[in-house]
């Protein structure tokens, strides 16, 4: 089994961002970068789909868009279960319009597929961290012609495909799809692994092939205006006194809110 | 909640380990209105201590570190937060092996139980250490982890309902307010996000933010914010089948500057290993901006990697475990390493509380409250961690990050008592520079200045004198032969001494002769051209200074201290002007200072004046203008070394001409460059003189040390009460000089102790000697005395055993040598003890 992931370069926030002078990023002077979290999920269920299975001739490929310090994050994945990565190298780093985005994106799959045989599961995430545009995994699977769901909390491998199993308000959706097909993963789809020190070591010899998808230029248009940060909401900590002294203050503010 | 203060006497800011800990003690020491701000919530508010690794090893070399750990760790014990799970350092070199013998050493001195252990005898304990890959441990059984955040809780709470504190938390300090005071500018409040509070006195123990609120007062507390790579890693069955958070000692994996500390079913490993990585107190997030916390900062991987490796090495098991949570912490570094704590210089009641690790919080709480409320500290002398050592030129930001970068690998290195910096050399430098460079002098720094120490051109008197070398490399070590040969022709011709970095001040004006006389134990009020040596005492009346004093006319006197006494002096005589009526001037760099010394010396420097240089005519103590070669100098007839000559002044610009004058003079003379080897420990032991930071702390008195007078001076002086009040009581120490009778070790070879200050005097039997005050007798300085051929060293003793011909020993390198008690009282000096030659 050939599964790709998609993964992206996302800063770790506070709870305040910053923005840059000139609005049109985030202001990531004091911030370290991760992988979109949905996407850390993706990356966790590919492994633990790989591992249920027979046989070793199985790939976990993870595949990023982003400027050149995005292999941090597909070492990341190799130190997590990723087994082959590749790195689409956008310039102008991680802004790239969604739709642009998913030409690159979908250019690079058959270029990947081309040299490797067909990935029978493409792994996205609902949406990413910081864009949050909830297109490009559509748009992928668009353009290659193949189905895809998002919002998958569960997904188990069938004879010809895969079960996928969707969130709602009432219970679960579940979906089958035939493979090669594509899903977007949400958060709490499982507990995603932390890299073992032998994992983080490994990682460091992981290879990395560089793939140039210049993505048409033209697709999309959609561009940025400027980034606003939203008005602060101030808020203030009260403390209600420490150790079992404070349980009579906690129990007066839980009932003041209504909540006992 | 209380309402906001519009006044307190005191505000502390920062409420991390040390502001709490600093909080506690002032209440107890009677402080009654104090506020403690912090700018995150409680009781985590986002600094170091919230994730410290919170262990505590207390061996260390320095008796103030020691002194600090080893009250701290009283004080979590009592507080009940001390968790005493024991420490083994584990060695993979040789070197290490030996450093082992240093520590335990150390550990004797301190009185802290330690133990070497086998590789046996470490794998017993930590099982899952490769034995294949050490070659033994260092054991200390009270290494602790301790609970920072509970103890600081506890110690807001004790002083909180003693009445005596506000705590304001989520309130930041935005600016540091002060008005003209006396001779400087003095605190008068602080304006925060949620209000202003005026107030008398101000502490800043805001760990890597320091610099950043010394700034908004105007003053400067040098250290940077620097990241400590930390890893949890697990969980692993082996330990939590333990059930408990440390049941296995904590490791350090020494020669890798790692650590492996249990974490109930984890581990964190923790790296001195990785490159320096600095930052600037403008580049820490704010609480709201951080991902995890401000002080935590973002996980650069590719730093830990060889760290990483290296513990698989150590414990194989660790390679399995999950990498749960990996920081950059942030700590603080100063340019040399130590805390900075006192009264900032350029502020008066603006206190620095910082760079304190969690392991030192509330011994650094206690002292500073003492220091706060009596004007110095009384549990140890502070001197190595006084903020005010440091000098205009060591509080700029390329200094303290140069340094920095140089020493953070160093944080579990072996480092030489000798050991100099390669960093930030050659930015102060005598006026002779061009010609010391010439003959080759090796320089040691001296509070900033380069100092020859000895020169490569007396290579030849090394024979001549017959001078031996070491056989150890560690004795060996920033040591020359040619200090010893350089010492030798001293007192058989002459020498001539760079002693430029000397510290001189002036204080002159219609209020002067009061002034010094308040400052100094001994009488000031002399005719003019006269010296004097004085103590200069604590309120407590223990040493915070000795010096020189030189009366340079009726309303002006002239103070000559150490290199490495500048700072912290300069800041003691500021601070006790008067408001009007005496005027103070650093005079260190207008003045060059040269010493000629030795039998020749007279007779060559009376070729270049005409200024009858005779004993008759200008004797000991005295200081004279005189022309040397043309050039207008001041000479003042004393000596550090024990043979007669002069200490000459001249200006700056000067410098050079007179250098040559004399050089070219000295032909005739024999005369030699010598180096500070020979000032500052051959020539000074055999005479038994004392140096401020060996011999004289604070905890000891001039009585101790051999330096009271006969008479006590009319006038009134700093310590004037606690003085007259040691010279009735019964004596507790007595400062010694020590002939040691073998070197030899048991290899076959002499040893070479290096008076470090950790080497202990034992009974010939071992056993530690401890004087009625609780102080343990050690070696202050140890050295050469070449004309003695005798290896000497000083230490306090208890009076029953301060008696000439007293047998002892001194550990060195964990073995006993023994010594033989030659000198005792005011005069210790071993050499011409009649000083004979000096009046020649
Ligand atoms: C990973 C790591 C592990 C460590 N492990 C150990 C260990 O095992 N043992 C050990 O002894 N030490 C350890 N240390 C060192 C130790 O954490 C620190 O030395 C210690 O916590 C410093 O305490 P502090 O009170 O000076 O500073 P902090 O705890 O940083 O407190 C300073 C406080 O000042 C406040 N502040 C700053 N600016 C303002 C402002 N403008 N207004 C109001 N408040 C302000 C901050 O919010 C903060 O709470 C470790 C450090 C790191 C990074």
């Amino acid at each position: 089994m050939r599964i790709l992931v998609c993964v992206k370069r996302v800063p770790a926030v506070g709870s305040r961002i910053n923005v840059t002078d000139d609005g049109q990023q985030v202001d990531t002077a004091h911030l370290g970068f991760t992988t979109s979290p949905h996407e850390e999920c993706a990356v966790e269920e590919a492994a633990q789909i790989v591992e249920r299975l027979d046989g070793d001739d199985h790939a976990v490929v993870v595949l990023t868009l982003g400027p050149e310090a995005s292999a941090e994050q597909l070492r990341y994945a190799a130190s997590v279960g990723g087994s082959e990565f590749a790195l689409v190298t956008a310039e102008g780093g991680l802004d790239w319009d969604p739709q642009r985005t998913a030409v690159a994106i979908t250019d690079a799959v058959r270029e990947l597929e081309a040299a490797g045989g067909l990935f029978d599961l493409i792994l996205f995430g609902n949406e990413s961290a910081d864009g949050g545009n909830f297109q490009v995994g559509i748009r992928v699977a668009h353009a290659l012609g193949r189905p895809i769901v998002n919002g998958i909390k569960g997904i188990d491998v069938g004879e010809r495909g895969f079960t996928a199993r969707r969130e709602t308000d009432a219970g679960y959706e579940v979906y089958e799809l035939e493979a090669p097909c594509a899903l977007g993963v949400k958060e709490g789809i499982n507990l995603p692994r932390y890299p073992t020190m032998k994992g983080r070591l490994a990682s460091r010899k992981a290879q990395i092939q560089e793939l140039d998808c210049a993505g048409g230029a033209d697709a999309g248009g959609q561009s940025r205006v400027r980034l606003h940060r939203p008005p602060e909401r101030a808020s203030t900590t009260v403390q209600l006194g420490d150790s079992a002294e404070a349980a009579p203050a906690v129990v007066d503010l839980l009932d003041e809110l209504g909540v006992l | 909640m209380s309402d906001f203060p519009a006044r307190a006497d005191c505000v502390v800011i920062g409420a991390g380990i040390v502001g709490n800990c600093l909080v506690g003690h002032l209440s107890d020491l009677g402080w009654t209105d104090i506020v403690l701000l912090d700018k995150g919530p409680l009781p985590n508010p986002g600094g170091s201590t919230g994730h410290a690794s919170n262990f505590i090893f207390p061996v260390d070399h320095s008796k103030e570190i020691v002194d600090l750990t080893v009250d701290s760790q009283h004080q979590y014990e009592a507080l009940g937060l001390q968790n005493t799970c024991g420490g083994i350092e584990v060695a993979r070199s040789p070197e290490r092996m030996e450093e082992f013998r240093r520590r335990m050493t150390s550990a004797t001195c301190w009185g802290i139980e330690a133990k070497l252990l086998s590789v046996d005898e470490v794998v017993e304990m930590v099982p899952f250490i490769d034995p294949d890959v050490i070659l033994g441990g260092f054991y200390t059984p009270s290494v602790s982890a301790v609970d920072s955040l509970e103890t600081g809780t506890q110690m807001r709470r004790r002083a909180t309902e003693a009445g005596h504190l506000q705590t304001f938390a989520n309130t930041e300090v935005l600016d540091i307010e002060t008005v003209t005071g006396a001779n400087r500018p003095r605190i008068s409040a602080v304006v925060t996000d949620r209000g202003r509070i005026e107030c008398d006195t101000v502490a800043i123990a805001c760990g890597v933010w320091s610099p950043k609120l010394a700034e908004m007062a105007g003053a400067t507390i040098p250290l940077t914010p620097a990241v400590h790579q930390m890893v949890d890693v697990g969980p692993f069955d082996a330990l939590v089948e333990t059930n408990q958070e440390l049941a296995y000692p904590i490791v350090r994996d020494m020669d890798t500057f790692c650590y492996e500390r249990q974490s109930a079913g984890s581990m964190e490993v923790g790296s001195y290993a990785h490159r320096p990585i600095l930052h600037r107190v403008e580049d820490i997030p704010s609480n709201e901006e951080a991902a995890l916390s401000p002080t935590e900062m973002p996980f650069t991987p590719d730093d830990f990697d060889d760290q990483l490796e290296q513990a698989i090495e150590l414990m194989e098991f660790l390679g399995d475990g999950e990498i749960k949570y990996a920081i950059n912490g942030l700590l603080s570094l100063t340019p040399d390493a130590a805390p900075v704590l006192g009264p900032t210089p350029e502020v008066e009641n603006l206190w620095s509380v910082a760079a304190v690790w969690v392991k030192e919080g509330p011994g650094v709480g206690r002292l500073m409250a003492e220091w706060m409320t009596h004007g110095y500290p009384r549990m140890t002398d502070p001197h190595g961690s006084d903020v005010t050592r440091f000098y205009p030129q060591d509080r700029n930001v390329i200094h303290i990050e140069t340094r920095a970068d140089e020493h953070f690998n160093k944080t579990y290195g072996i480092v030489h008592p000798r050991e100099q910096w390669a960093t930030r050399r050659n930015l102060t430098c005598g006026p002779a520079k061009a010609r010391t460079d010439d003959l080759g002098a090796f320089y040691f720094e001296a509070g900033g200045w380069e100092r020859p120490h000895w020169y490569e051109s007396n290579a030849d008197l090394v024979e001549r004198y017959g001078v031996e070398g070491r056989t150890h490399e560690w004795d060996a070590r920033w040591w020359s032969p040619i200090t010893d040969a350089e010492h030798m022709h001293l007192r058989e011709h002459c020498g001539l001494v760079d002693i430029s970095p000397f510290q001189v001040f002036e204080v002159s004006g219609p209020g002067v002769v009061p002034y010094i006389e308040k400052m100094a134990v001994n009488k000031c009020d002399l005719p003019v051209g006269r010296s004097i040596y004085t103590p200069v005492l604590t309120a407590d009346g223990g040493f915070r200074s000795d010096l020189t004093i030189v009366r340079l006319s009726e309303d002006r006197f002239r103070i000559a201290t150490g290199a490495f006494d500048g700072g912290r002096d300069e800041y003691w005589f500021r601070h006790n002007l008067p408001a009007d009526g005496v005027h103070f001037e650093n005079r260190t760099e207008a003045v060059a200072t040269y010493g000629v010394w030795g039998p020749n010396a007279a007779a060559l420097l009376q070729t270049l004046t005409e200024t009858d240089l005779s004993q008759e005519a200008f004797g000991y103590g005295q200081v004279r203008d005189a022309l040397l070669s043309g050039i207008p100098t001041q000479m003042f007839r004393i000596s550090y070394v024990g043979d007669a000559g002069f200490e000459i002044y001249c200006p700056t610009s000067a410098g050079l001409a007179l250098w040559d004058a004399i050089t070219q003079a000295g032909r005739d003379f024999e005369l030699r460059p010598v180096g500070a080897g020979v000032y500052g420990t051959t020539g000074r032991l055999e005479k038994g003189y004392r140096l401020m930071g060996a011999e004289l702390e604070s905890d000891y008195n001039p009585v101790e040390a051999g330096l009271a007078r006969p008479r006590v001076k009319a006038a009134d002086f700093i310590g004037k009460e606690a003085y007259l009040a040691a010279r009735e009581a019964p004596l507790a120490a007595q400062l010694s000089t020590l002939r040691f009778e073998s070197l030899r070790c048991a290899e076959g070879y002499d040893r070479f102790p290096m008076g470090a200050g950790n080497e202990p005097v034992l009974t010939p039997a071992g056993e530690r000697i401890v004087d009625s005050h609780g102080r343990v007798s050690r070696v202050t300085t140890a050295g050469n005395a070449p004309s003695l051929g005798a290896y000497l060293a000083m230490a306090y003793l208890p009076p029953e055993l301060a008696a000439v011909g007293t047998e002892l020993s001194v550990m060195y390198q964990h073995e006993q040598y023994p010594v033989t008690v030659a000198a005792t009282g005011a005069n210790l000096a071993l050499f011409d003890p009649d000083d004979s030659r000096m009046k020649a």
